[in-house]
């Protein structure tokens, strides 16, 4: 097995099923040892493209080169690539040493060998107390220790990972967050990794690729793509959660006058702006009611939420629309508040095509 | 009692109706027939087991049983295996597979053996297609002898042991050998290492199912057989006892055999099983 690698080339990877596209045109270059997070709500192709890469689905059109070798021709058991499945896929017939120890047996590795990788893989995922029970014996967490144990013993040069804490539970998926990024950064192996979980991506990835119906929506860095999506969709994803349909009065430069729902103020231009029907989106945490700010949105507070560090503000627009907010000060519910909002990150979008 | 037990107390009534079911149908007649068999028309006690057991005409029904019950459940289940299992994934042709073997089974045996007859005979399709393509001179016996019984069981038999395969092996859960495709697995190991031992107590409890049905053989055996000699099997010994001697305490003390053999055939298969991994074929935790 490689040990590591120069860069994985994805270039116009398309899957089609029937008259159905399901991911269309991926080009994406991974370094070796750069962490890849696959971003996208269900059906957006993201769990296709990594079968794609593991050789599970054949590609309509499009090639995979591994350095200077095109490898979307091989079959997955060619390709050696570890992979974690979202239900795990354990052998429930196996023990958890034979489990981690299947991918090296089927390499006809010498008995010594396995017996020595298989016990640094179970020191690695903390389960050699577990070593001769069986899958079914053992919890959630576990089985996914297992799972990434098994994957990672083979030594591939890319690890993929298909969702593997959705089956978990809210605590045990920050350890199992924690887990994943230690354990990376011990092997150093590259990793793709499938998820729905902006969380997950933005904490555990070097670069983010959000994916839509089967297009590429943007790929670069965690705060690249929180700082500045490139549209909607990524905005969406990346906890924009006040998306206003608004018109722009005037275009000076980036600077966009907005008016409409009853209120007037300032944004910025991430797109080609004509005046006329935009989309806005913007952070709750950069709505500041009470804040000192000039440009500003004069609301109505509706209801207002605890949350220990500070609070989730409703608040309500003239013309009945939404805007939700965090404040670092208590407000009261039922006055009305003056909200600050930085220019810079209120984001201009054109007006997107209803669905 | 809390009222929690009292519930499942009243609950369990629920399974009367199949025990009284039970008790009449299958119990009942069991041990009227256990009885029966120890009440020989002459001498006393055991007359009729040692009678059997002395007689080789009696004694090797069983044998002759045998010996086309398990080659032709071995050939079942080894047939319906391979085919079951190109079939899994479900598709259109899995569906009209299944929609042609289900008829045999509705048809029952005698409506088999009654086609067989003509379709194997020696103006029958079969040998009339071996001897026009040269590949026999004259027809070939395939009727009243050993083979006839052998083609009518797998007949008969095959679309059970294909479908409760095919069940066994749908059951098995698809990201397992994709697991062990990464792992470096090809086909035939993923079929070795992964669906074999998974398959492995749905094939044995298909097998018990396939030979009991195929150790009780009786209208193939007389149709299409040679129900005096080769396929003389312990079916046609009970039937002989009971409706041309006259002798229900013989024939019962046959079926008793009967059943006893099965039982050993199926207790020493379910041993077997014993010894494999029995949990779910799934990956993930229930």
């Amino acid at each position: 097995m490689a040990e590591g690698f120069g860069e994985l080339r994805l270039a116009g990877v398309t899957r089609r099923f029937g008259p159905a596209v399901a991911l269309d045109r991926l080009d994406l270059t991974i370094r070796g040892g750069e962490f890849i997070a696959l971003l996208g709500p269900s059906g957006c192709g993201k769990s296709t493209a990594l079968n794609c890469i593991a050789g599970l689905l054949p590609l309509s059109e499009g090639g995979i080169w591994l350095d200077d070798k095109r490898i979307d021709v091989l079959r997955p058991e060619q390709r050696g690539f570890g992979m974690v499945f979202q239900n795990y896929a354990l052998f429930p017939h196996m023990s958890v040493r034979k489990n981690i120890g299947f991918g090296l047996a089927m390499r006809r590795a010498p008995k010594e060998e396995i017996r020595s990788k298989v016990g640094a893989a179970l020191d690695l995922v903390q389960l050699r107390a577990h070593a001769e029970k069986l899958p079914g014996q053992l919890s959630g967490g576990q089985q996914q220790r297992v799972a990434i144990a098994r994957a990672i013993v083979i030594e591939p040069p890319l690890v993929l990972m298909d969702e593997p804490l959705s089956n978990l539970d809210a605590k045990l998926r920050l350890e199992m967050r924690t887990e994943i990024k230690r354990i990376h950064n011990e092997l150093g192996r590259s990793t793709v990794y499938v998820t729905h979980d902006q969380d997950e991506a933005l904490s555990l990835a070097d670069r983010i690729v959000v994916l839509h119906e089967g297009k590429t929506q943007q790929i670069g860095k965690p705060e690249e793509l929180y700082a500045s999506p490139a549209n909607l969709e990524v905005a969406r994803f990346m906890g924009y959660r006040n998306i206003l349909d608004l018109d722009a009065e005037r275009v000076d430069g980036r600077r966009v006058a907005l008016r409409g729902a009853g209120i007037a103020f300032d944004g910025t231009a991430q797109q080609a702006i004509a005046p006329g029907p935009v989309t806005v989106a913007l952070r709750p945490d950069d709505v500041e009611p009470g804040g000192t700010g000039a440009n500003a949105i004069e609301a109505r507070v509706e209801i207002v939420e605890y949350c220990g560090r500070d609070w989730l503000v409703d608040l309500v627009l003239p013309d009945g629309r939404t805007v939700y907010a965090r404040s670092s000060r208590k407000v009261a519910s039922g006055a009305s508040a003056r909200c600050a909002v930085p220019p810079e990150r209120v984001l201009v979008f054109p007006r997107e095509s209803r669905r | 009692m809390t009222s929690a037990e009292r519930q499942l107390d009243r609950t369990a009534l629920l399974a009367l109706p199949g025990i009284l079911i039970l008790l009449l149908l299958f119990i009942y007649p069991f041990l009227y027939g256990l009885f029966l068999s120890f009440e020989p028309k002459e001498g006393g006690g055991p007359a009729n087991y040692l009678r059997f057991f002395s007689q080789p005409f009696l004694y090797n029904t069983i044998a002759t049983t045998l010996w086309l019950a398990i080659p032709t459940t071995l050939v079942n289940v080894g047939l319906a295996l391979p085919i079951a299992f190109r079939m899994r994934r479900n598709s259109t042709w899995q569906r009209v597979l299944t929609t042609m073997l289900v008829l045999p089974i509705t048809l029952g045996t005698v409506l088999i053996a009654e086609g067989l007859l003509t379709y194997l005979g020696p103006q029958g399709w079969v040998n009339r297609l071996l001897i026009e393509s040269g590949l026999a001179s004259s027809p070939i016996r395939l009727t009243h002898n050993y083979w006839g019984v052998f083609l009518a069981l797998i007949i008969a038999e095959f679309p059970f042991a294909f479908l409760l395969i095919l069940s066994y092996i749908t059951g098995i859960d698809p990201a397992l050998p994709r697991a062990a495709a990464t792992l470096g697995a090809g086909p035939g190991r993923q079929f070795l290492h992964v669906y074999l031992p998974l398959l492995a107590p749905g094939l044995a409890i298909t097998f018990c199912l396939c030979f009991v049905q195929a150790f009780s053989v009786f209208p193939s055996a007389v149709l299409l057989g040679a129900p005096a000699g080769p396929t003389r099997v312990i079916a046609i010994a009970a039937y002989t006892a009971a409706f041309e001697e006259y002798d229900y305490s013989m024939a019962s003390a046959i079926a008793m055999i009967m059943a006893a053999v099965q039982l050993i055939i199926v207790v020493a298969v379910l041993a077997l099983r014993g010894a494999l991994y029995r949990g779910p074929a799934g990956g993930a935790k229930g």
